[in-house]
């Protein structure tokens, strides 16, 4: 009969105990982040969208920083950079050197955010953002040009 | 019987009540996924209306434009025919339970004198009999599906789905037996009623708010009749026929769009009726927990006229969503049995404490049945007694056990 009793407890104390773990659950807070209206914070060496900087300041302010050299591309493990250079000119002129990037492509469908194309940038101008939102509707779309990927000129 | 009764009783009380029920089924999955979101601290579907509450039909809508596929090696007929044949005994099974206390109608439209309408499809007396039945005829769609699929996921699903109601519907019915015979002394006290009615078992039930309540004079009962109607409506821990981790969805493992929301609806509706029967035999039906306590019997609904209807069956309906809710909760706390301890704790567990409590039941209600009629008293009121006495007798003999082993060992060792 003693042995009885300990096997109905033996069953019994578990699910007691189950019960009570999932009745604690009930009333903490939900940890959801509802995402479009709240977010959680970027972290700030996130790797998402790049964007091709400008000068800020000093002698070349507004100038572009890309000078076409094609080491991103080639720094690229997923081949996804795809640059053309031309050569500046004093009538038109994009950045300090002697050429500078007139076509400037990325294929966001290939490129896995390594960030080596900003490791391997020697002026600075492919930094990756924390801008995460890449969703677009054809495929066309992720082909970013040199408009989107620029940054707006220094005002 | 004037027009009016007959339209009442044949056609509107026929309709509203499944009309009802199947529109609480969206609720309860409703119910489900936000209730078992916070049990896993998330916030589940909110956002397709008010807190999400018309997220069941965008799903309905969703399933409705899936592709209907028939498997090419499936037994056409048997295979479309068996969503059909898994939903209707869990509706049928409806009809005779009592939704609410008998209503006072006059016998024609406006006029005329007052006649009782039972809130119920039909007060057959053998009422339980046929929820039984038909519990039993709802496992032949699960089976039909797993055979017709042609796939051996799904045949595996149909074959544990019968195994396991075999084993679950022994113990149910020998709990179901043991209230019975409460229920049997009621009608031979009382003239009017019959003896395997639900509405005898809600009726059997009134005292002083739940005095009277099955779940307290027959506890191992209830705790049996709740173990096997979750293992009745398939549902974790016992969702073996469906183990999606074993058998990919079991016996609906081929079926999609609207077939697939027919099983998923028949579920629902099988833990609907479940729940109701539970609620009739073991939670006082229809019967209000407040009636007799000073103060709030004062409210007595009885005399204003919508009223007195509604509040039984809103009483009922509550009693139902506790139990869903307990479905709820049980489903999401408990990992699902394996197939052995399945059928252990069907076989060697619930099965002899199913007939030990029966002949229990039976003895002391025996025994009331011959006191009764000494003490003047209701043998009902004499076996609550009877069984108070032995839960107290049982409860001391297990303290003064425990305390005389606790003296005769130091402590600690």
């Amino acid at each position: 009969m003693r042995d009885f009793f300990r096997q109905v407890l033996e069953v019994v104390e578990p699910l007691r105990q189950g019960f009570a773990t999932t009745r604690k659950h009930l009333t903490e807070k939900p940890v959801t982040v509802q995402y479009p209206e709240e977010r959680r914070p970027v972290p700030a060496r996130a790797r998402w969208r790049h964007i091709l900087r400008r000068y800020e300041d000093g002698e070349n302010r507004g100038l572009e920083r890309c000078i076409g050299c094609s080491l991103c591309s080639a720094a690229c493990p997923a081949d996804c950079i795809y640059v053309e250079a031309s050569e500046n000119t004093d009538e038109e002129r994009y950045s300090p050197g002697e050429r500078y990037a007139s076509v400037y492509q990325i294929n966001m469908l290939r490129c896995i955010f390594c960030g080596m194309c900003e490791e391997a940038c020697p002026t600075g101008a492919i930094v990756l953002t924390g801008d995460f939102e890449l969703a677009e509707y054809t495929r066309e779309a992720f082909i970013y040009n040199k408009e989107r990927l620029l940054v707006p000129p220094v005002s | 019987m004037s027009g009016w009764m007959i339209f009442l009783r044949a056609v509107v009380i026929p309709l509203v009540i499944p009309i009802v029920v199947l529109t609480l089924i969206p609720l309860w999955i409703w119910l489900e996924r936000r209730v078992c979101a916070r049990l896993q601290q998330r916030l589940g579907p909110n956002r397709v209306g008010w807190q999400g509450l018309f997220q069941p039909i965008a799903d309905v809508i969703k399933l409705l434009f899936k592709e209907d596929i028939t498997p090419s090696h499936a037994d056409r007929i048997v295979y479309l025919a068996a969503p059909v044949v898994a939903l209707i005994p869990s509706v049928a099974a409806l009809a005779v339970i009592p939704f609410g206390d008998t209503m006072s109608v006059p016998s024609h439209l406006f006029w005329g004198d007052p006649v009782p309408v039972p809130v119920q499809v039909a007060d057959v007396n053998i009422g339980i009999l046929w929820v039984l039945a038909l519990g039993s005829l709802a496992v032949y769609g699960v089976v039909l599906a797993g055979w017709a699929s042609n796939n051996k996921w799904s045949l595996l699903g149909g074959v544990r789905s019968a195994a396991q109601m075999v084993s679950y519907e022994l113990p149910m019915g020998l709990a179901v037996i043991a209230v019975m015979l409460s229920s049997s002394a009621f009608a031979t006290a009382h003239s009017g009623y019959a003896a395997l009615s639900l509405r005898t078992a809600v009726e059997s039930q009134r005292g002083v708010a739940f005095a009277g309540w099955n779940c307290f004079w027959h506890f191992p009962a209830f705790v049996i009749f709740c173990i096997c109607a979750v293992a009745e409506c398939n549902r974790a821990p016992f969702d073996l026929p469906e183990a999606e981790q074993e058998l990919t969805g079991g016996f609906h493992t081929e079926y999609s769009s609207l077939r697939f929301a027919m099983f998923f609806m028949g579920e629902y509706i099988h833990m609907t009726t479940l729940s109701a029967v539970g609620t009739a035999l073991f939670f006082g039906g229809y019967l209000s927990p407040l009636a007799g306590i000073p103060l709030v019997s004062s409210l007595n609904v009885s005399h204003i006229p919508v009223l007195n209807i509604l509040a039984p069956v809103g009483w009922f309906l509550l009693k139902v969503l506790l139990c869903i809710l307990l479905f709820i909760w049980l489903r999401w706390t408990l990992p699902r049995l394996r197939w052995d301890q399945l059928m252990r704790l069907g076989w060697v567990a619930l099965l002899p404490a199913a007939f030990g409590w029966v002949m229990v039941a039976a003895i002391l209600q025996t025994v009331a049945a011959e006191i009764a009629p000494h003490t003047a008293g209701d043998p009902l009121l004499v076996y609550r007694v009877l069984v108070f006495l032995t839960a107290a007798l049982l409860g001391l003999i297990v303290y003064f056990k425990r305390a005389g082993r606790s003296a005769a060992r130091p402590a600690g060792a």
